[in-house]
C-alpha cells in the first residue's frame, strides 16, 4: 500500500523525446488508468514505473522513497504483462511461488500464500498444469496471481485484456475491479480501450504524444475534456467537430465539438445546422445517423432506438442545447 | 499427401528395403568379420554368417589391442567426446547470454569476432594452436584434447537466435520478482533452452568423438590415443599381417557409444519438441 507520485517525469530514446515531463499524485489505493492511442507512450510511462526503463529526467516516489535508481525488484511492485509472460517450464504453483522463492521466504509460507491467492482467483484446480495447459482467461488468472502473491505496495497492469475475447474481457474486467477494491492495492492499468479506462478508473491519464492531456475521473473527462484530443479520444462515437464559424459562433481560428449523443434530429426549419443523410446505423437500443453539412464535415447523431430512422439522402436538420457545446481553439486547447 | 494404398505401398517399402539392405550390408560384414578368425578372413569367399570367435575376439580387443587396449581407447574418447560437448554447451551458453541481455561497449563487435571464426576450421589454425598447447605442456593429456576445440562459434550462434526468440517480458517478468541476471540464466533460460542443449549434445558428442587429426598430433604416448585414431594405428606397418578380426570388433566398439548417445538423446529430444511447444 503507498502512494506514488510523478515529478515532471520524461524519457527520451536517443534524442527524440517521447515523454514531455508528466506530473500526478497518486493516493494510496487509488486505480489510475493511464489511456490513450497506440505509441502515446503510455507503456513507457508505466515501464518506467515499473524500472524497467531508466527515467531521463524527473522523478518517480513510491511510497514517498525516490525510486529513480532502484531495480524493479526493490520497488515493491508487481506487474502483469500483455502476453502474460509466465514461466513456460514451470507449474503454476511454480509461477506464483518464483517471485516468493528468490526472496527466500520458507516453504510453508509460499505454499500458504500461493494457496489464498489461487483461491481469490479461483484456480486452484490449475496450480500442477503448465502455462501451455491453460486456455487464455486461466493465463490470465495465474498472471494476476504472480502479481498479488507478493503483496506489492502497487501494482501495474500492461494491457493486461488485449489478448483476451470480448466476452472474457468483460468479465475479467469486473474482476480486476472487484480485486483491487478487495485488496486495496494501489494500481496503474495501461490500456487503449476507452470502455476499459472508464469502467476501471478512480482517476484517468489520457495521453496524447507523450503529454498528459487531462488527468480526472472518467466522467469529469467525458463531460468536461480539456483538448481536442481528449474530446475526440473518449466517446463513442467521438465527438463532432465543425468550424465554429459554420454555426456563426467564434471565429475561423476555432472549432466547435458537441457529441453525438447531444445532437437531435429536428425539422429543417427550427435547426441550428441543416445536413443531408449519408446512412444510418439502426443498432436496435441506439441508432447512429451518419449525416454530412454543407461545409463537407461528417456528423454523427445518437439517437435511442425508438426514434424514427431517416432515409438515406434525407434532408434533416440538427439540433442541440447551448450547454452541451465545447469551444476548442484549432491549436487543440479549450476555449469553453 | 500421396496415397498409401495396394501396389504403391509395397513398392516405397521395397525401395527402402533395398536402400536399407545397401548401407548396412558393410557393416554386417564388418560385424562377421568380427566373429570369424584370421585365416577365415583372408581366404576367399568371406564367409556372410557370423563365425563362433565372438567373445573371444571381442575380450582380446578390448583387454590388450594391438598398441593400447580398446578399453582404454574408449575411455580417452569418451573423456573427450564429453569434454568437448560440455565444455562448448556450456561455453557458448554463456556467450550467448551475454551478447543478448547485456549491453556492453563491443558487443555487436565480439558478436562478429566469434561469428568469424565459424570461417576457419581447426586445419587451417592447427599449427599455431599445436604450438599454444605444447607451450602450455598439454601434449598427452586430456586438457590438451579437450581444450583447444572447446570454442564454438556455431553454438553460440545458434542460441543466439533461440534466446532472440525468447520474449522480453520474461527477462523483465524475471527482473520484477528479483532474479538477478544469473538467476534468470539458470532458473528460466537453461530449462527452456534444453531442447537446444540436446540437439546439440548429440551433434558435439558426435564431433568429439569422431576428432581424427588432432588427436593424432596431441597424444604421442598409445594410453592416450583415442579410439578413432587408434583404429587407423592398428592398421599394419611394412610386413606386418593385421589382425582384421580384432581391428573390426574395434570398428564396431567405436560405434556404439555415438549410436547409444544418438537413441538415448532421441527420446529426450522428441520429449522436449512436445513440452515445449507453446
Amino acid at each position: 500500500m503507498a502512494t506514488v507520485t510523478l515529478e515532471n517525469l520524461k524519457k527520451s530514446f536517443g534524442r527524440t523525446e517521447v515523454i514531455h515531463g508528466v506530473n500526478i499524485d497518486i493516493a494510496d489505493g487509488e486505480f489510475i488508468v493511464i489511456v490513450g492511442p497506440s505509441g502515446c507512450g503510455k507503456s513507457t510511462l508505466l515501464r518506467m514505473v515499473a524500472g524497467l526503463e531508466t527515467v531521463t529526467s524527473g522523478k518517480v516516489f513510491i511510497g514517498g522513497h525516490l525510486v529513480n535508481e532502484r531495480e524493479p525488484m526493490d520497488r515493491d511492485i508487481a506487474m502483469v504483462f500483455q502476453n502474460y509472460a509466465l514461466y513456460p517450464h514451470m507449474s503454476v504453483f511454480d509461477n506464483m511461488a518464483y517471485g516468493l522463492k528468490i526472496a527466500g521466504r520458507s516453504k510453508a509460507e509460499i505454499a500458504e500464500r500461493v494457496a489464498a491467492a489461487a483461491h481469490v482467483l479461483q484456480i486452484e484446480p490449475f496450480l500442477d498444469r503448465k502455462p501451455r495447459e491453460l486456455s487464455g482467461g486461466q493465463r490470465q488468472r495465474v498472471a494476476m496471481g504472480r502479481a498479488i502473491v507478493r503483496k506489492p505496495a502497487v501494482f501495474l497492469f500492461d494491457e493486461p485484456l488485449s489478448n483476451l475475447d470480448a466476452k472474457l474481457r468483460v468479465q475479467m474486467r469486473l474482476e480486476i475491479k472487484q480485486l483491487q477494491r478487495e485488496l486495496g492495492v494501489t494500481s496503474l492499468y495501461v490500456t487503449h480501450d476507452q470502455v476499459e479506462a472508464m469502467t476501471l478508473a478512480d482517476r484517468m491519464i489520457v495521453m496524447n504524444e507523450g503529454r498528459a492531456d487531462q488527468i480526472g475521473a472518467p466522467l469529469e473527462v467525458y463531460a468536461n475534456p480539456q483538448t481536442v484530443f481528449v474530446a475526440g479520444f473518449i466517446g463513442s462515437p467521438p465527438t463532432n467537430f465543425l468550424p465554429a464559424l459554420s454555426v456563426s459562433r467564434g471565429s475561423t481560428e476555432e472549432l466547435l465539438g458537441i457529441r453525438p449523443e447531444h445532437l437531435r434530429i429536428v425539422g429543417p426549419d427550427k435547426c441550428e445546422l441543416r445536413a443531408r443523410v449519408v446512412n444510418a446505423e439502426a443498432l436496435g437500443a441506439e441508432t447512429l445517423v451518419h449525416t454530412r453539412i454543407h461545409s463537407g464535415e461528417y456528423v454523427t447523431v445518437r439517437q435511442e432506438g425508438s426514434r424514427p430512422v431517416p432515409e438515406e439522402g434525407e434532408e434533416v436538420g440538427l439540433g442541440w442545447a447551448k450547454e452541451n457545446e465545447m469551444l476548442f481553439f484549432t491549436n487543440g486547447a479549450r476555449r469553453y | 499427401m500421396v496415397e498409401k494404398r495396394g501396389a504403391a505401398l509395397w513398392l516405397t517399402h521395397l525401395g527402402l528395403i533395398v536402400g536399407l539392405f545397401f548401407i548396412f550390408f558393410p557393416i554386417w560384414l564388418a560385424f562377421v568379420a568380427s566373429t570369424i578368425s584370421q585365416p577365415e578372413i583372408v581366404r576367399p569367399p568371406m564367409p556372410l554368417l557370423p563365425g563362433d570367435r565372438f567373445l573371444e575376439n571381442y575380450s582380446k580387443a578390448l583387454v590388450s589391442g594391438i598398441n593400447a587396449p580398446v578399453a582404454r581407447m574408449l575411455f580417452n574418447s569418451a573423456v573427450m567426446a564429453l569434454g568437448i560437448a560440455f565444455g562448448k554447451i556450456a561455453i557458448s551458453l554463456l556467450s550467448a547470454f551475454a551478447i543478448v541481455y547485456f549491453r556492453f561497449p563491443g558487443r555487436q563487435l565480439f558478436f562478429w569476432l566469434i561469428f568469424l571464426t565459424l570461417m576457419l576450421p581447426v586445419e587451417v589454425r592447427i599449427v599455431p594452436t599445436y604450438e599454444v598447447a605444447a607451450q602450455f605442456g598439454m601434449l598427452n593429456s586430456y586438457s590438451g584434447l579437450i581444450f583447444p576445440l572447446i570454442a564454438s562459434a556455431t553454438a553460440t550462434f545458434l542460441f543466439r537466435q533461440f534466446f532472440l526468440t525468447v520474449p522480453d517480458e520474461l527477462a523483465e517478468a524475471a527482473r520484477v520478482d528479483g532474479a538477478r541476471p544469473m538467476r534468470f540464466f539458470w532458473d528460466i533460460l537453461l530449462p527452456m533452452s534444453r531442447t537446444n542443449i540436446a540437439a546439440l549434445f548429440v551433434i558435439l558428442f558426435i564431433y568429439g568423438w569422431n576428432q581424427y587429426l588432432w588427436p593424432l598430433l596431441i597424444t604421442t604416448d598409445p594410453s592416450m590415443n583415442t579410439i578413432v585414431m587408434g583404429i587407423k594405428q592398428m592398421f599394419p606397418s611394412g610386413d606386418d599381417t593385421a589382425d582384421w578380426p580384432v581391428i573390426m570388433a574395434t570398428s564396431l566398439l567405436a560405434m556404439l557409444p555415438p549410436i547409444l548417445v544418438v537413441i538415448g538423446m532421441q527420446r529426450l529430444f522428441i520429449r522436449g519438441l512436445v513440452e515445449s511447444e507453446k
